[in-house]
């Protein structure tokens, strides 16, 4: 059971509803993800477009737990602002703080983000901050009293994976609120990969609309995830220099 | 009556006087949006009581794709 402030899921996978090729496509996908919290963005609407169809509006919003994010700020005002109109729709109070310090890595700010936080903790936001994989950073906004950090594990929709695995293992290891990988993970081994060191979930987006298939790759993501934690849940064998036979080395001279 | 929505300067009929109306006039009365009006944002519930004014600046968002 993976626990958020006052809320409980049983899937470990957030899944971002971007960039699907179409809505349908999307809304299998997200069925097939077994996603029980998406994110989304904040944005201004079209209104001489009032017949677009929104996302949104396909899904029956009581199955989900809707994870917004501030993503456009560049500064801890903007993504409280951000994170203040997404509340106001009254469907829901989490909010992924999404400072972005450099827009050509989307690296996140963590000065600004660490504000942002702080402010939205105030004003009684179940809050998320997308960070980089900085430890101490993770442990400050742990002081803070956010209610799940998000490494990222490497730069948005690079799809690179984690490419720090050291660093995310010391903020797993030193975490008492849930650890979340979000952005980089481009293959379900990826995913595996952060579930088996520690990770409480993954969020991805691109990973799965950007598939060949989404609605494949959302379902593979699931059981990938599942798999990891298992696998951790298990524990691994440690792993030896040599070889360690796995057939019985007695009863076979004679034959 | 000439107010601002997104930025646009935007004619709107004098008969359009609350942010319920506005958003019927625009036939967005169904969808899931956000306003802020004069930099204040509003719970859904005061959408009939806030009254519009010529000069008013709206901002009109909603929840798109994202990650």
């Amino acid at each position: 059971m993976l626990k958020i402030g006052p809320y409980e899921f049983n899937s470990r996978l957030l899944l971002g509803t971007g960039k699907f090729p179409s809505f349908e496509i999307q809304k299998e996908a997200v069925d097939a993800s077994e996603a029980q919290i998406l994110t989304f963005a904040v944005r201004r609407m079209d209104i001489f477009e009032a017949t677009q169809p929104n996302f949104l509006e396909m899904l029956d919003v009581s199955k989900y737990t809707l994870l917004p994010n501030t993503a456009g700020a560049s500064t801890a005002e903007e993504a409280v602002r951000i994170a203040r109109l997404a509340k106001a729709s009254g469907l829901c109070d989490m909010i992924k703080v999404e400072v972005i310090g450099d827009w050509k890595t989307l690296l996140p700010d963590p000065l600004e983000t660490l504000k942002a936080s702080e402010m939205l903790l105030e004003e009684g936001f179940i809050v998320l901050p997308y960070t980089s994989d900085d430890v101490l950073l993770a442990k400050r906004l742990q002081e803070l009293g956010v209610h799940a950090i998000m490494p990222g594990a490497s730069p948005i929709g690079s799809g690179q994976g984690i490419i720090n695995p050291l660093n995310l293992s010391f903020i797993i290891e030193q975490a008492s609120v849930p650890i979340i990988v979000d952005a980089g993970i481009g293959s379900p081994s990826d995913a595996t990969f952060a579930m088996e060191l520690g990770a409480d979930a993954v969020l991805l987006n691109t990973a799965v609309s950007g598939a060949r298939d989404p609605v494949k790759m959302a379902l593979a993501m699931k059981l990938a995830i599942e798999a990891g934690r298992l696998g951790l849940e298990a524990g691994r064998i440690p792993k030896k220099r040599y070889a360690s036979a796995s057939s019985p080395t007695e009863g076979w001279s004679s034959i | 009556m000439k107010i601002e929505i997104n930025g646009e300067q935007v004619e709107i009929p004098s008969n359009c006087t609350t942010i319920t109306d506005l958003l019927v006039h625009f036939g967005l009365e169904t969808k899931i949006v956000i306003i802020e009006w004069n930099k204040q944002i509003l719970e859904k519930s005061n959408h009939d009581k806030t009254g519009i004014s010529d000069g008013d600046r709206i901002e009109i968002v909603h929840f798109v794709g994202g990650g």
